[in-house]
């Protein structure tokens, strides 16, 4: 256990030396990282609830208050402070954008691997399944279903609803990725060994397919987080959020109904749409970059030895 | 021959489905016989069946693959009725096999220690600590270092590599061993210790051992009897002595002939520095097989009824020798045989 413990800390060593060359791979690292600890640090960094109304010396709620000493990025229509507000929506849009994106995850990968690994019908059904789900235009279906699951009172939370929709539709590519890289490992002859001792499809699956795909898995989860931020702000905008837990989707909504762009009040509708680009950027470049150093297929690395086909790219020579 | 044979292959038959509904018989009729403690070898070009009949034993054929007909008996029990579950059990407790490029069947990524001891596990209920004794006790049996144990494959050479698939198919302590071309891939001399090792294996654990190979010196140093494959079939079985001295089938004869020979070249009347001689062609594929017997198209002996009726083997064994020898040509005057 302490073996493999060293053998995993050294591991971790080497991909940080290699990640750290990476420069974009270092900036998404960077937005996503600020994005996370804003979440979590939230009432730390604000000096009002988002509920606040700030008023005054009358009394009078400061509506459409630009930037001031009062509020760093203004108020919005009723005086509630928007940095307040940005900071807290943080909290919803990453909540629903992880969970999301990890249950699409999940989801993709189990299936991918299960279509993969069985082929033949099951292989068939799973994958005909995905094709009507990547045929079918994603925002006018998630649309119909997020408003009919509302109507149906199921004492489910809104925002449940929305991880629950945009989870359980995007694992069309995750599943097909999985799949693919699942068919060529099937075909080594380890994995005939494996059978030929007498293991059981679990037990492959388990020891000798996961650790294979896994690194494929981590790189592909934050590229679906992104895109599963990105949707989640975009059905918010569309006023399938939930009002009394503002997403930054949300706070676009409220920008638009309450006529900020009439009203000039650049500072109601730019910090979230800002944000969404900080996060979503951060996602897609630190994925891109996992994935090219994790994925063999983008590397040049396995041209050198067949053996560490999804180790860490690393110098040492053993 | 009183004892009951370990494993006996009974008329089996294996085919493959191709792609546009073809058929492909890879095993047509096969049967032998291996005792406890024997060792017997599968020969004859590539693509003539010996691994299939080896996967097809184990029943870890590819999905297109059917064993359509035949019984195996292990220990007297037929494996073709086990469900899958209790195959599994069979699987390396009972019989191991060593693949064919040890590089390829062992796990890149894992240690060769946790894979051997993979293999233990999954059979014997055992903590990790005796599970790690085990695979010490094995790695010494074959010759590597206890240290050694913690590296990767790719650290390892080819011959290790060989020697740890070895250790990881005695895990279970089968009573028998498949070695699918285990010396292929590797030089001259560490094929040569290969072999020394499986043959001290065998003399230590009393294992019976089913070696295919197609290099007939193996053969003659390591089998006590051969089955000689053809296109699926086969075409010459006895003990190693008879086929080597008399063979029978024209298929065996050619083979032997197309390996040199010490004894053959220092004869001055044979004349030294005369070219070997080779068989043309190709073995048929499988799904395009010819009429008759298979060897005929290739076969110098070749006459008419070869081309159109495949041949049934005979005993060629002097009679009341009690010994059996066994070859299927049309030109052989042997005893007709009821069943193996």
């Amino acid at each position: 256990m302490n073996e493999n413990w060293t053998l995993f800390m050294r591991n971790l060593r080497d991909f940080w030396r290699a990640f750290r060359r990476n420069k974009l791979g270092l900036l998404g690292g960077f937005l996503v990282l600020t994005a996370i600890i804003v979440a979590v640090c939230a009432p730390l960094l604000t000096p009002y609830a988002p509920t606040d109304v700030i008023r005054d010396a009358n009394g009078r709620g400061m509506t459409f208050a630009p930037p001031s000493v009062h509020g760093p990025l203004g108020t919005d229509d009723a005086g509630r402070d928007i940095w307040s507000q940005l900071v807290y929506g943080a909290r919803i849009s990453l909540t629903v954008g992880f969970l999301a994106g990890f249950i699409a995850m999940f989801v993709g990968s189990l299936l991918g691997t299960l279509a993969g690994y069985f082929g033949g019908r099951v292989d068939n059904l799973l994958m005909r399944i995905t094709d009507v789900l990547l045929v079918i235009p994603d925002l006018p279906l998630m649309l119909v279903l997020v408003a009919t699951l509302r109507q149906m009172d199921l004492h489910i939370s809104p925002l449940a609803v929305l991880i629950a929709v945009i989870g359980l539709l995007y694992w069309t590519s995750t599943a097909r990725l999985i799949r693919s890289q699942v068919l060529t490992i099937k075909e080594r002859q380890f994995v005939d060994r494996a059978r030929a001792i007498g293991a059981g499809h679990a037990h492959i699956v388990r020891k000798h397919i996961l650790p294979q795909i896994m690194p494929l898995i981590v790189a592909n989860t934050v590229l679906v987080l992104s895109i599963a931020i990105l949707v989640e702000s975009g059905l918010a905008f569309l006023g399938l959020g939930d009002p009394t837990k503002p997403s930054w989707g949300t706070m676009l909504n409220f920008a638009f109904d309450r006529s900020a762009v009439a009203n000039g009040a650049w500072w109601f509708y730019l910090p979230p749409g800002f944000a969404i680009v900080w996060v979503t950027l951060g996602c897609v470049l630190l994925g891109n970059v996992l994935e090219e150093m994790l994925n063999p297929r983008l590397t040049a690395h396995h041209l050198e030895g067949d053996q560490n086909m999804i180790a860490i790219p690393k110098q040492r020579v053993e | 021959m009183s004892t009951q044979p370990l494993l006996s292959v009974r008329h089996l038959t294996t085919e493959f489905h191709l792609a546009d509904k073809q058929v492909a018989r890879a095993l047509e009729d096969v049967s032998f016989d291996v005792m406890p403690g024997q060792t017997i070898g599968l020969v004859g070009e590539s693509g003539c069946g010996k691994t299939t009949t080896l996967m097809s034993v184990m029943r870890l054929l590819p999905a297109n693959g059917r064993i359509t007909s035949g019984n195996v008996y292990f220990r007297g029990n037929d494996l073709l009725t086990l469900r899958e579950y209790e195959m599994r059990l069979h699987r390396w407790k009972d019989m191991a096999i060593i693949f064919q490029g040890a590089m390829n069947a062992l796990n890149p990524v894992i240690k060769i220690g946790d894979q051997i001891r993979e293999a233990i596990l999954l059979h014997d209920l055992m903590d990790h600590d005796a599970a790690d004794y085990r695979v010490d006790e094995l790695l010494e049996l074959v010759g590597i270092p206890r240290a050694r144990r913690g590296q990767y494959p790719h650290q390892y050479s080819g011959g290790m590599r060989q020697r740890a698939m070895i250790a990881m198919a005695l895990a279970c302590s089968p009573s028998l061993l498949f070695a699918d071309e285990p010396t292929t891939a590797l030089d001259v001399m560490i094929q040569a210790q290969v072999l020394e090792l499986l043959k001290e294996i065998q003399k230590k654990l009393g294992l019976a051992i089913v070696l295919v190979t197609h290099d007939l010196g193996v053969v003659a140093e390591m089998c006590d009897s051969v089955v000689v494959m053809y296109g699926g079939k086969v075409a010459e079985y006895g003990s190693a002595e008879l086929v080597y001295n008399q063979p029978q089938h024209p298929y065996t004869q050619r083979l032997l002939e197309s390996f040199p020979d010490l004894n053959r070249s220092t004869d001055p009347s044979a004349g030294s520095g005369q070219d070997l001689a080779t068989i043309p062609g190709t073995p048929p594929r499988l799904n395009a097989l010819p009429p008759g017997c298979r060897f005929s198209p290739r076969c110098y002996k070749s006459v008419e009824i070869c081309t159109q009726i495949a041949p049934n083997l005979v005993d060629m064994a002097t009679p009341g020798s009690g010994a059996r020898h066994l070859a299927a040509c049309h030109l052989l005057n042997g005893t007709e045989i009821e069943d193996l």
